[in-house]
């Protein structure tokens, strides 16, 4: 077997009072697809952020290909970071350029001029998400969501990324929208060859994408293996989470006095 | 614990935030200075900033100056008049507009316009996620978002107040003549010979100094603002705050520095 490419080992991460991850152990093999599931609020976004160097862990190693993130600075990071291409939940467009130049943005570090090649190899990518050459000079505003996130997901495949992260990648699209995303997603991966990490808690999308899934909950991942034992797996809080249901171990947060607090009492990550 | 130890408590913790608050905003002017001088620079970036900052605060710059010019000939005629000095409307209205009103009038209205405008941009592209895809797109978002508009505020002001001067002394020039009964060259020649170059020099430091201040505090404020709608408005309102409370601050120390022992 492989060396895991992406390593995460008891990463702590809080905002003020709000402890978001408690110890999250996790590992990404190369070339695979994994699925953190999880309810609003456990940390998904952070745990990625945290891998892309974009926010510290107050504890725990974070390791991408052998290298612990928490140690790199400068050029170095900025190397590191050259490695992932990310797709936020709201696609994060850039509202004062066009589509073609949000989607060169990754090559020309925002500096664009009025290259041709550049906007070609634009259209080319947005080709690949399924978009015509007639959405390159459009504004991201102009765009519906689900063109949007295809456009973010053409930015972010535009620089050939190692690694991929895909964040909510359904969430507020309809449900033919959604399925068309995760297509792409599936195509994207095997075509490019990339290790992809995608967040959710649409379980379609999870079955559709994913090689193997996690449960992201209290901060900690409780349960992960093959995407076939999802509906299987014999926890109890990853039966609830697939089932839906209100009633079970996992307990919404609730207001006891004046604070939203968790199953455990204590403040409730937002 | 004793109220008087409350009292002390609650103030050395407004203290301390206050000194803390000074060092954050400190330390991201020095981060943006120094990616000022060194690449990669986005000079596009730089052109669209002197465009939005100062091309198109002129009109509102040169309305304001040219009344401004000529109230401030009126008032000076009419409270000249009270001790036989309504011939000094030329003099007082040029030291006036240049060493004061010009750049601190221009001053505040660019903190209005301009400070509050930037920190709403930066606060959405905040929340919005828009400064995180930046940096995973492997561009600094101080140099791509910051610099810019840093620069482009700082050298654009001193051209601003220019014309705030040159417009408000027009305002004056043109109430007086066609209100006042002053003879048209007569008012342009007292304007010139008591107009000296440190009056000129202190306006053109002060704009520059200003524009560093408004960009500094719509930058830090809007780079550094969270929790969605209502904190991009937050932002927005201390961006603008803060540049008045700094611009009028900085005004009397540069005043005292520059004129305070003549």
């Amino acid at each position: 077997m492989s060396e895991p490419l992406i390593v995460m080992q008891d990463v702590c991460k809080r905002f003020g009072p709000k402890v978001v991850l408690r110890g999250m152990n996790l590992s990404v093999e190369p070339g695979e697809s994994l699925v953190v599931i999880g309810g609003s609020g456990t940390g998904k976004s952070v745990a990625l952020k945290c891998i892309l160097g974009l926010m510290t862990p107050e504890k725990g190693r974070v390791l991408v290909g052998g290298v612990e993130v928490g140690k790199l600075r400068g050029s170095a990071m900025a190397r590191h970071r050259a490695r992932f291409g990310m797709l936020f939940q709201g696609g994060a467009l850039f509202d004062s350029l066009s589509v073609w130049r949000n989607v060169s943005f990754a090559l020309t570090r925002g500096d664009i001029g009025r290259s041709s090649r550049l906007r070609a190899e634009a259209i080319d990518n947005l080709a690949r998400v399924g978009l015509g050459a007639e959405v390159a000079d459009l504004k991201p505003a102009e765009l519906s969501g689900g063109m949007q996130k295809r456009v973010a997901l053409a930015r972010a495949i535009a620089a050939r990324p190692e690694i991929m992260f895909f964040d909510e990648p359904t969430t507020g699209l309809d449900p033919i929208m959604a399925d068309v995303i995760n297509n792409l997603i599936v195509e994207l991966v095997r075509d490019l060859g990339v290790t992809a990490v995608t967040i959710t808690h649409d379980l379609a999308s999870a079955r559709k994408i994913a090689d193997r899934v996690a449960m992201l909950y209290n901060g900690r991942i409780i349960w992960e293996g093959p995407k076939d034992r999802l509906y299987m797996s014999g926890n109890p809080y990853v039966d609830q989470f697939v089932a839906g249901r209100a009633e079970g171990p996992i307990q919404m947060a609730v207001r006891r006095g004046d604070v939203f607090r968790n199953d455990d009492g204590e403040p409730a990550p937002a | 614990m004793t109220p008087l130890l409350r009292l002390l408590i609650a103030l050395g913790t407004v203290v301390i935030g206050a000194f803390a608050e000074i060092g954050r905003v400190a330390r991201f002017a020095v981060a943006a200075l120094a990616r000022a001088l060194a690449p990669p620079f986005y000079p596009r970036r730089l052109a669209a900033q002197l465009i939005a900052v100062g091309y198109f605060s002129l009109p509102v710059i040169g309305m304001t100056a040219l009344f401004t010019g000529a109230a401030i000939a009126q008032q000076i005629f009419v409270g000249g008049s009270r001790f036989n000095a309504a011939a000094t409307v030329p003099a007082v209205t040029v030291i006036a507009l240049v060493r004061e009103l010009g750049p601190v009038m221009g001053g505040l209205i660019m903190a209005g316009r301009v400070a509050s405008a930037m920190a709403a941009e930066l606060g959405t592209m905040r929340v919005t996620e828009q400064i995180d895809a930046l940096t995973t797109l492997r561009t600094d978002p101080v140099r791509y978002l910051i610099v810019p508009r840093l620069v482009a505020s700082t050298l654009v002001m001193p051209v601003l107040v220019l014309i705030t001067n040159i417009i408000g002394v027009a305002g004056g020039w043109a109430l007086a003549v066609t209100r006042l009964g002053f003879n048209s060259a007569e008012y342009l020649s007292t304007t010139r010979h008591y107009l000296k170059s440190d009056d000129i020099v202190s306006s053109m430091v002060k704009a520059a100094v200003f524009g560093f201040i408004i960009a500094l505090m719509g930058c830090y404020h809007g780079f550094h603002s969270k929790g969605g709608a209502e904190g991009v408005g937050r932002a927005t309102t201390d961006a603008v705050v803060s540049a008045f409370v700094l611009i009028l601050a900085s005004n009397l120390i540069i005043t005292v520095l520059v004129f305070g022992t003549k």
